[in-house]
């Protein structure tokens, strides 16, 4: 099973019930193709970096789903292409970067369980080391910028 | 003037998996002039810069994060 995220911006003129019947109407796309939607999250209206067209704010829906392969995802795309609401979207795949970031959590915790006896003492000297750096920003030294 | 031992903060805090919806921590290394701090500033390892600069430039056009400084 692949997993997508699928985030897409729709424009600030609708209402909250516009917002809401368009979303549905995605997910059921979703649906509709074989998708299984994992999640729906919906963070409502929020200010853009810069303008869009001619608009300074957005609704943001993020939608998380399942599928074997792309089908949901490109009909849920060409949908987003014909809908003038939508101002933007971007689809990722996540699938494989999460189990990777899996692996890595696991890889760490083993090594953590090797060393038992070490591990903790360890692990204070180290966080001595941070707070000796002063839970740095890694914002430093503007002067090396120019 | 004593210079500080760079860390990378991913690594430091464990962070395996950028999101690029998540701004708060990307903020972080797009200071005011909008471009991606470099690593030889942030002191960010290879792995971690190259997974934050593709978070980066997902949330640039979701319109998360601006393109260029207003």
């Amino acid at each position: 099973m692949r997993r997508y995220e699928v985030v897409f911006v729709l424009a600030p003129t609708l209402t909250e019930d516009e917002v809401e019947t368009l979303t549905e109407g995605f997910v059921k796309t979703a649906k509709d193709k074989g998708a299984e939607v994992v999640e729906v999250d919906k963070w409502g209206k929020r200010r853009l970096a810069f303008r869009v067209g001619k608009h300074h704010e957005g609704y943001y829906v993020v939608v998380t789903l399942e599928e074997e392969s792309a089908t949901a995802v490109t009909e849920m795309e060409r949908r987003f292409k014909v809908t003038d609401a939508v101002i933007r979207f971007l689809t990722v795949r996540t699938d494989l970067d999460l189990k990777r970031a899996e692996k890595f959590r696991e890889r760490r915790e083993a090594k953590r369980k090797k060393r038992p006896a070490q591990a903790p003492a360890e692990a204070s000297e180290q966080r001595m080391e941070m707070e000796e750096l002063g839970a740095a920003e890694p914002v430093l030294e503007k002067g090396e910028e120019e | 003037m004593v210079r500080r031992r760079k860390f990378c903060k991913f690594c430091a805090e464990k962070i395996d998996y950028i999101d690029f919806k998540d701004t708060k921590i990307l903020s972080q290394f797009v200071p005011e002039r909008a471009r991606i701090l470099p690593r030889r500033i942030s002191g960010v390892c290879a792995t971690h810069q190259r997974k934050l600069a593709r978070a980066i430039k997902r949330a640039r056009h979701l319109a998360l994060l601006p393109y260029v400084a207003d």
